[in-house]
């Protein structure tokens, strides 16, 4: 290790730091408040202005890996963790939840995210998984008194140990056949002949890796952790860490197993495919709102591998294109789930929203933009996510139109979900006053509604070329 | 004028933005309603106003497009667009329909009014578009964000089952659109382009052809509606307000019919020639089954539904019928149908609004009570028949020249549609204008108010116009379809 590689990793090196000096000064006031949201807000800003900034190349002799793909993904982990912030920070407070460590849990989890964005060798890989999952666990179980929180978090970390026991019965096989941890090697021993066993071990890790992007038939875990967990946490689990897996996902796939591509494109399309119509047809009978997003995700999750399987440059940049843009849909959902209460119980079902427009004209138009906007409909950020994703899906060739067809239908049997939503929130008559949403969720979800439509028109000039850059990393 | 395009599909926008800042400032309640409906209805004139001049600085001897527009967007996708003599007249038609639409609603339309207006101003934006968009993507936004105004319009201000008919109609129309969405992509990675004019000559392998042109079918089949995906159709007609209706009939069916003119014939001219026996007898079938179909409904408004889909059946003939003739005479059909159709649903509307029932059984005798509304209805019977001296006569005596050119058995078969709808139009009129006034319910009904007068006299001067003097269509059309005829000719021969 030299000065050099810590020139390199300066966000992660901001984030580690700033967690532990916000938990000494925790420690000391006992509790949150704005002002340390704040604070840990800017942490997050001061590491993403570094990720953005920095040197790039490989550090700690290609453990991490400092390049535009890395700075791309870590740029919108660290802004989406940071919307988390504010978002839960006042939820909890709302319900007297006021503990400093919430803040503190999200940073560590934005490093873990970033380690793993940047991961170049398998265990660094296993290092960023482990440290954003544990954030990750306690945060779901992180109102202890209510026993779906707890349930929840319990749920999350018994087969989130399950999926870390595959991932590293997979690279375990794969160092042994390969011969070394690092992508590179990896990519040597590949390189014209993929022997079974190192396949087998790529199975297992792409199994593991499955879990943590909750694709069908890996997904059992998300619904129940969608609906116990609390409502801004899920917000944050649904965005940033899906990002940072399928970045890693891209990354082992793209540099580790590149001379592979026709033997993983398979078993990622068949996972792309199950996670469509897993999440299509499973939503369907969903009345709980947090419920049907997490089958919508999983669903969303395998729209976004179909741009990974399409592969080459085309295909990441449409997968980063359509998590980037999902990530914002998703954070403005549950960011008008937290905003929503009747009669002091939060509107969690379909038909709590009945009536809805009446009721909250500015998050009923928001809400519709994110159900349109995941249904794919034009001209809402969804549709734009799907548009790169089946472009890359149509131009690889092979099988890859068919499965691009088959995916676009999987996305009309989950319209009927979507217009189930609006038609509670547009059709039915209210049945009461919905209380005064709180400023900060009303806010975020109002401007996550405005990047979906019209923002997204004219922030695709400038996102289209630098997503195609940092797909490029692989070049 | 450069801009004159944008500035006719988005002027609508303006009136939307007005209603809004009003609902903001003022106080809810009828008087903001009122000036609500003054604004959508000075909006949607202005528009109409703006899109006569375009037509009439349109010049039909330039096959190629006019009016251009384009500014670079992301992945060499543009906002680009344009109009020639097939796209021109549609814009004028939606642009016809939409104040007629805010007039006819004037005092039907009770509860959130002034989200009823929005939504058909929007809608108004998003159609127009459809018709100007000359970039594939463009186009397939606008085509598709229409469903959202159109889903809201029947779920919100609908009748009884209003619910099942928005999910029909928006699932249906999405699984269509869905497919088209997967040629749009495989195209624009395959020629490298996603500008229409530029695709329009581009040679796709045949093979792949056939592949695309399935894709954009299953779309524009269903949007038509055509026999056997048209079962959306009368539901939604049915349960929608007047005014959807006559919008939906008008000119959302007619989007079906310009896609095939715009995308299937030039771009995959072999795919249309080899599928055209396909739609021959899809078309024939769709003229004789749903004028049978017609002739025993119950409802008005599904008698007048399942004739548009007996009516978009002479189109489709017309458009693969691959002649001048027949594609004059589909696009003189399709502008002709709007007027109609769009005044037979505001009849309907007309007693619907008294009575609040569209049972055929329930009316009878009303030429008694209602003289006027009697005449009325029987000129638009008469053009939905196809008499000479309307418009209807000349669209189907067109696309039957036409067929008849290319396929002799299904122009036969089809000519019998022309008597078949006089079967169920006339007897519709029978049944609901002749005889005794049985019912009691209907000694007071009134004839038609200044208001609705209004709302017909254009119709009725566009339907008789068109009908004696076709050429002020055809001249617009002729110069753009013989371009596309001859494409198509020369492309199927090389």
């Amino acid at each position: 290790m030299t000065l050099a590689d810590l020139n390199l990793v300066w966000p992660e090196l901001i984030l580690a730091g700033g967690a532990l000096a916000l938990l000494l000064i925790g420690a000391f006031r006992k509790s949150a408040g704005p002002v340390f949201d704040v604070l840990a807000m800017l942490v997050l800003a001061a590491a993403a202005v570094a990720a953005a900034c920095g040197d790039q190349g490989r550090a700690f002799a290609g453990g991490l890996v400092v390049d535009n793909l890395s700075a791309f993904a870590k740029v919108a982990i660290y802004a989406a963790s940071a919307v988390a912030i504010p978002l839960g920070g006042s939820w909890l407070r709302k319900r007297g939840d006021d503990k400093f460590e919430f803040p503190v849990l999200i940073v560590l989890a934005a490093l873990g995210m970033g380690m793993m964005a940047s991961a170049g060798d398998l265990i660094s890989l296993y290092v960023g998984i482990e440290l954003h999952s544990l954030a990750l666990y306690v945060l779901a179980a992180f109102r202890r008194d209510d026993a779906k929180s707890s349930e929840a978090g319990l749920k999350y970390f018994v087969l989130g140990a399950l999926s870390s026991g595959l991932l590293l019965y997979g690279a375990s096989l794969i160092y042994g056949f390969a011969g070394s941890t690092r992508f590179e090697d990896i990519a040597a021993a590949v390189q014209g002949h993929a022997g079974n066993g190192i396949l087998f071990g790529l199975v297992f890790l792409i199994c593991g890796l499955a879990f943590k992007v909750s694709a069908a038939p890996f997904h059992m875990w998300t619904p129940d952790v969608y609906e116990g967990a609390p409502t801004p946490v899920v917000g944050f689990f649904a965005a940033a860490p899906k990002l940072a897996a399928m970045v890693l996902l891209a990354r082992v796939l793209s540099e580790g197993f590149g001379g592979a591509v026709e033997q993983w494109r398979q078993v990622i399309v068949v996972l792309a495919l199950i996670s469509v119509f897993v999440g299509a047809f499973a939503g369907l009978n969903q009345r709980n709102l947090k419920r049907l997003w997490a089958y919508s995700s999983i669903a969303n999750i395998g729209y976004a591998l179909v741009g990974l399987a399409a592969g080459g440059e085309a295909g990441v940049q449409s997968m980063l294109l359509f998590m980037v843009l999902y990530m914002v849909d998703v954070t403005g959902f549950f960011a008008c789930l937290c905003a929503l209460q009747r009669d002091g119980k939060p509107m969690e079902t379909i038909d709590d929203m009945a009536g809805l427009f009446k009721e909250r004209p500015g998050l009923a138009l928001a809400m519709t933009a994110f159900a349109l906007s995941a249904l794919g409909l034009p001209p809402f950020s969804g549709f734009f996510a799907k548009f790169f994703v089946f472009k890359a899906a149509i131009a690889a060739g092979g099988y890859m139109p068919a499965v691009a067809a088959v995916a676009l239908v999987g996305s009309v049997v989950a319209a009927f979900y979507y217009l189930r939503l609006i038609k509670a929130m547009w059709f039915d008559p209210a049945p009461g006053a919905v209380e005064k949403p709180p400023l900060t969720a009303n806010a975020i979800a109002i401007i996550a509604a405005l990047f979906s439509f019209p923002v997204v028109l004219v922030a695709l000039v400038w996102l289209e070329p630098l997503a195609l850059r940092a797909a490029a990393a692989f070049g | 004028m450069t801009g004159m395009l944008s500035l006719i599909t988005f002027l609508p926008m303006a009136g939307v933005a007005a209603i809004l800042a009003m609902r903001f400032l003022g106080q809810p309640g009828a008087r903001t309603d009122t000036a609500g409906k003054w604004i959508a209805l000075a909006t949607t004139l202005a528009t109409f106003a703006l899109s006569v001049k375009l037509v009439l600085d349109f010049n039909p001897a330039n096959t190629g497009f006019q009016f251009l527009e384009e500014l670079p967007w992301f992945a060499g996708l543009s906002y680009r667009m344009g109009v020639d003599g097939i796209s021109v007249l549609f814009v004028l038609l939606t642009a016809f329909l939409l104040p007629l639409c805010i007039v006819a609603s004037w005092k039907s339309i009770e509860k959130r009014v002034l989200e009823y207006l929005i939504a058909f101003l929007i809608l108004e934006t998003l159609v127009i578009g459809v018709f100007c968009a000359l970039d594939l993507v463009l186009f397939y936004l606008f085509f598709e964000a229409g469903l959202v105004p159109m889903f809201l319009i029947i779920g919100i201000w609908g009748g009884k089952n209003r619910v099942y008919a928005a999910f029909k109609f928006f699932l249906y129309t999405l699984l269509g659109s869905v497919l088209m969405l997967a040629a749009i992509l495989a195209m624009i990675g395959i020629s490298g382009t996603s500008s229409i004019p530029e695709l329009m000559t581009y040679k796709f392998d045949a093979g792949l052809q056939t592949w695309l042109w399935l894709a954009f079918f299953a779309s524009f089949a269903v949007k038509m509606p055509m026999w056997p995906v048209h079962t959306w159709l009368p539901d939604a007609h049915v349960e929608a307000p007047t005014a959807g209706s006559v919008i939906l009939a008008g000119i959302l069916l007619k989007m079906g019919g310009y896609g095939f003119l715009r995308f299937s014939l030039p771009m995959f001219p072999q795919a249309s020639e080899m599928f055209a026996p396909l739609v021959f007898g899809l078309s024939a079938i769709a003229v004789v089954y749903t004028s049978l179909v017609a002739f025993r409904q119950t409802d008005i408004k599904k008698l007048i539904a399942y004739s548009s889909v007996a009516h978009m059946g002479f189109v489709t003939m017309g458009i693969f019928s691959g002649n001048a003739q027949g594609e004059q005479g589909a696009i003189f059909q399709m502008v002709s149908h709007g007027v109609i159709s769009g005044a037979l649903f505001l009849c309907v509307g007309v007693v619907y609004d008294r009575m609040h029932t569209r049972e055929i059984a329930f009316y009878g005798g009303l030429t008694q009570r209602m003289p006027w509304y009697a005449a009325v209805f029987m000129l638009f019977t008469m053009g939905n028949v196809g008499l000479p001296g309307t418009s209807g006569f000349v669209g189907e005596i067109l696309t039957l020249t036409g067929t008849y050119g290319a396929s002799t058995w299904t122009a036969l078969i089809a000519t019998s549609g022309v008597i078949l709808s006089a079967v169920y139009a006339l007897t519709l009129y029978r049944r609901v204008m002749f005889g005794e006034m049985t019912n009691p319910a209907l000694a007071n009904i009134t004839d038609l108010d200044w208001r609705e007068v209004m709302i017909f006299l254009p119709l009725i001067g566009a339907t008789l116009y068109l009908g004696v003097q076709p050429d002020v269509v055809l001249n617009i059309t002729g110069p753009s379809v013989d371009a596309l005829v001859g494409a198509w000719r020369a492309a199927i021969a090389g």
